[in-house]
């Protein structure tokens, strides 16, 4: 034995899973590193696409870290505009980046969003032994003495994280909110460890990154941001209830290349409606923390345009961009 | 008790004839992906993932298989860095130090087999580790906020002046070019870009595996052109494959030391393999002082680090399973396979998994005994690499290198990024500027300003917040006493030998 037949399969394995792709129809781009929530989006989609024969071959997953997002959309825009077996995972950090303009000039119309099918609730969490005990306690904490609060979260300053909290403290009437302390953190995990760990007194993010944490006792979730009590944690409040009429949710979802025809467009719609009907994804949702959000085809499209028009304006206000 | 029972669970489900040829499966071509300069365990498990999906392995069967690659890129690893200099992944850094040396001084078979039995006793005492202490020491990552991060980089850095040079001043530097480096990028406070020029691809820095292998497999193959193929790094001669007990029963302190040592690194998280083997060498080069001879290719500098990054590697596992906060790369990897396979690792996947739990800790026991197997008698299929010409080699690591590269990420721009690291190794070399403390300053500069500028919003820019908790200043006592100490002792010592070719 020697290198030239170690190579030899060490290139097997590397050519082994090659080959699996080769005679694949659908690519989905998840945009992030495996792992993520984008990820999840392209391999679960893909997967129950295949599984309930929406399409006849598997999807094949390809991950195209880079810039937040940023790096696959250029992408997209620039070589696949017209490229109709291609499926991009997107949420609403794609959305939030966009309305920031934080893709370096790219706008959300050079791409065609074909539709969500779950969202992952806001939520907003206190350590278990924490001296909050709702979310009103928190804000009139923060409108007391902003600086007696820290919050921690997934996403950089600016994300859709830290403008969760911002947007509820907006609705109670506290307008200096640069005042307010925010850390970003490496995902939600982390922002858990560090409130738990008495770091920061609060933790921002979503629901299905909080899931074990709760059922260990961990911590508390104070508000849900959604307009109803999430199906299975009915015990947990919305913020609508306690006053705050927020409505953040993580919708998972997928764009498409500008340039296919509306037909196009429209079937792929109709392949994710067919997954969003199916028991398996009802499965992947409960399993993950998220909860039904379905929007496809036109009604999505007008639903993103909102939400970007909407996030950028708010980003201004916030000072968060000029 | 417990565990037992838990652990004859574990045994029943990766006892398998099935799950047994997985795991010897994955320890073998883990070991040649970690052996493969510029493949390293993440990649290489990134790799394999697709496998596990096409041949429809269960989330056990899945686990047993990755895991075995992650368990055998980390013993893999040190071959590369012993028998080249150029570690076989980015853990594997710190055995170069010594194993190099040691090789070049005739001794590369034992060298390899002392540091397969490192491996072993790292990797081993750290599955124990998991086993035993995974829910108490989960709890340890609550202790550690920003500042306590800080103070531990910071001691990282200030024990790095002298290392791989017996000149402090071109160990700042180097150190400071990699820090630098690990300024470009998104800064994560403000959400604003620096050093990228409007590039895209520049956006969330530089990978600092792009920057290893440029560093140093690159960089070895503008050498060898430079030499015309004459006189290239590989002049190791190796005689005979003997186990080498006396070296063995002579580093068994310094083995468990390192062990606990890398174990702890491992399951802080973020702080990785790498930290992880890192401490545990300069640990046993204080304890051992001047006259342990660190870095002239002493038994000790082998084992060290080894049982150091193996442990470290267990150890990431902890928080992954018991926070799903990874603790290092590879872990992220991992993390993402579990999460495809709809399990999500959190305080409750030892309640709510048990058979997926116990049956990864057996199957990494078995591992173990597989990769010890592998790796010390059959050491000498793996020195046969060295009878391959460097003519075939070189371009071969190249080769591989710009593959691994390319799978990361898939941009072309990181390949002409590599080859830009490849260009400036070959320079620092060229001026004995010490190419470690770059890496160790990319790897750790961007994590250490997080934490900075973490704590330093929390505590509104007052800077005593550093030295808030008796872990802090534990970390800064000793970060300083780090940098002070070889200052005084230099005169009265003398100097180590610098690692050149």
């Amino acid at each position: 034995m020697n290198l030239k037949f170690m190579k030899t399969a060490a290139y097997g394995a590397v050519l082994s899973a090659a080959m699996l792709t080769t005679s694949i129809a659908a690519e989905c781009i998840a945009p992030a590193n495996p792992g993520g929530g984008w990820d999840f989006t392209c391999r679960q989609i893909g997967k129950i696409m295949y599984d309930i024969k929406a399409v006849d071959k598997p999807v094949q997953v390809t991950n195209m870290p880079g810039a937040g997002g940023g790096l696959a959309y250029n992408h997209v825009v620039g070589e696949r505009g017209s490229d109709a077996d291609l499926i991009v995972a997107a949420s609403s950090a794609t959305t939030t980046r966009l309305a920031q303009n934080a893709y370096a000039g790219m706008t959300a119309d050079q791409v065609r969003f074909v539709g969500a099918i779950g969202a992952d609730p806001g939520v907003i969490a206190v350590a278990a032994d924490s001296k909050y005990q709702s979310l009103n306690d928190l804000v009139d904490a923060i409108l007391a003495d902003p600086g007696s609060v820290a919050f921690a979260g997934g996403s950089a300053v600016g994300g859709f994280d830290h403008l969760k909290p911002l947007m509820v403290l907006k609705e109670a009437g506290f307008t200096d909110i640069t005042k307010v302390k925010y850390i970003g953190v490496d995902g939600g995990a982390d922002a858990i460890t560090q409130t738990v760990g008495g770091f920061t007194q609060a933790m921002t993010g979503d629901m299905s990154e909080i899931v074990s944490f709760l059922a260990n006792g961990d911590i508390r979730v104070i508000a849900v941001l959604t307009e109803e009590r999430v199906p299975g944690f009915e015990d947990i409040p919305t913020a609508k209830e306690q006053g705050y009429d927020v409505v953040a949710v993580n919708w998972r979802g997928l764009y498409v290349p500008k340039g296919i025809s509306d037909d196009q467009f429209n079937d792929w719609a109709g392949k994710l409606q067919q997954v969003a009907d199916s028991p398996e994804w009802a499965e992947a949702m409960a399993a993950n923390g998220l909860a039904p959000f379905t929007k496809v085809g036109g009604d999505f499209q007008s639903y993103v345009d909102g939400l970007v028009a909407d996030i950028n304006a708010m980003s201004k206000e916030l000072g968060v961009i000029q | 008790m417990d565990i037992l029972s838990n652990l004859a669970l574990g045994f029943s489900v990766a006892l398998s004839p099935y799950t047994l040829m997985l795991a010897i499966i994955g320890c073998f071509l883990g070991t040649i992906i970690g052996a493969l300069p510029g493949l390293g365990p993440s990649n290489g498990v990134a790799i394999l993932i697709p496998i596990t999906f096409t041949l429809g392995l269960d989330a056990t069967a899945a686990l047993v298989l990755m895991t075995s690659v992650y368990y055998g890129a980390m013993y893999g690893g040190r071959i590369s860095s012993i028998l080249l200099n150029i570690p076989g992944d980015e853990p594997a850094l710190m055995t170069t130090l010594d194993g190099y040396p040691m090789a070049k001084a005739g001794r590369a078979g034992d060298a390899l087999v002392l540091s397969g039995v490192a491996s072993f006793v790292g990797a081993f005492l750290a599955t124990i580790g998991l086993m035993l202490l995974a829910p108490v020491l989960a709890r340890v990552a609550f202790l550690f906020g920003p500042a306590e991060y800080f103070a531990l980089y910071l001691l990282a850095f200030c024990t790095l002046g002298g290392m791989a040079s017996n000149n402090q001043a071109k160990s700042a530097i180097a150190a400071c070019i990699g820090l630098g480096i690990a300024m470009i990028g998104v800064d994560s406070s403000s959400g604003l870009p620096r050093l990228t020029g409007g590039n895209l691809h520049l956006f969330d820095g530089i990978d600092f595996l792009v920057a290893i292998v440029g560093l140093f497999a690159i960089a070895e193959v503008f050498f060898f052109i430079e030499s015309h193929g004459k006189g290239s790094a590989i002049g190791v001669v190796l005689d005979k494959v003997r186990i080498p007990w006396k070296d063995i029963v002579a580093t068994r302190w310094t083995m468990l030391r390192a062990s606990l040592v890398g174990f702890i690194a491992g399951v802080l998280p973020g702080a990785g393999a790498s930290l992880g083997s890192f401490m545990a060498y300069m640990s046993e080069k204080s304890i051992a002082g001047e006259k342990g001879g660190f870095g002239t290719g002493v038994a000790k500098g082998v084992a060290a680090p080894e049982a150091g990054n193996n442990s470290a590697a267990g150890g990431a596992l902890v928080p992954m399973l018991t926070l799903g906060v990874p603790g290092s790369g590879t872990t992220a990897v991992l993390l993402a396979l579990l999460m495809t396979l709809n399990i999500t690792p959190g305080p409750t996947l030892f309640r709510e998994n048990p058979d997926v739990v116990w049956g990864l800790i057996a199957s990494l026991l078995i591992a173990n005994i597989v990769l010890l197997l592998m790796n010390v008698p059959m050491v000498k299929i793996f020195v046969k690499v060295l009878t391959v010409p460097a003519w075939v080699l070189l371009p071969g690591v190249t080769m591989i290198s710009f593959v691994g590269i390319y799978s990361l990420s898939g941009s072309y721009f990181d390949l002409l990024l590599m080859i830009g690291f490849g260009v400036l190794g070959y320079f620092l070399r060229k001026l004995d500027v010490p190419t470690v403390p770059v890496i160790l300053g990319i790897l750790l500069g961007g994590n250490m300003e997080d934490a900075l500028r973490r704590a330093m919003t929390l505590s509104d820019g007052d800077a005593t917040y550093l030295f808030s908790s008796w872990i802090a200043i534990g970390l800064w006592v000793a970060a300083f006493a780090g940098f002070i100490a070889p200052m005084f002792l230099r005169n009265l010592l003398k100097k180590p030998q610098a690692v050149t070719d």
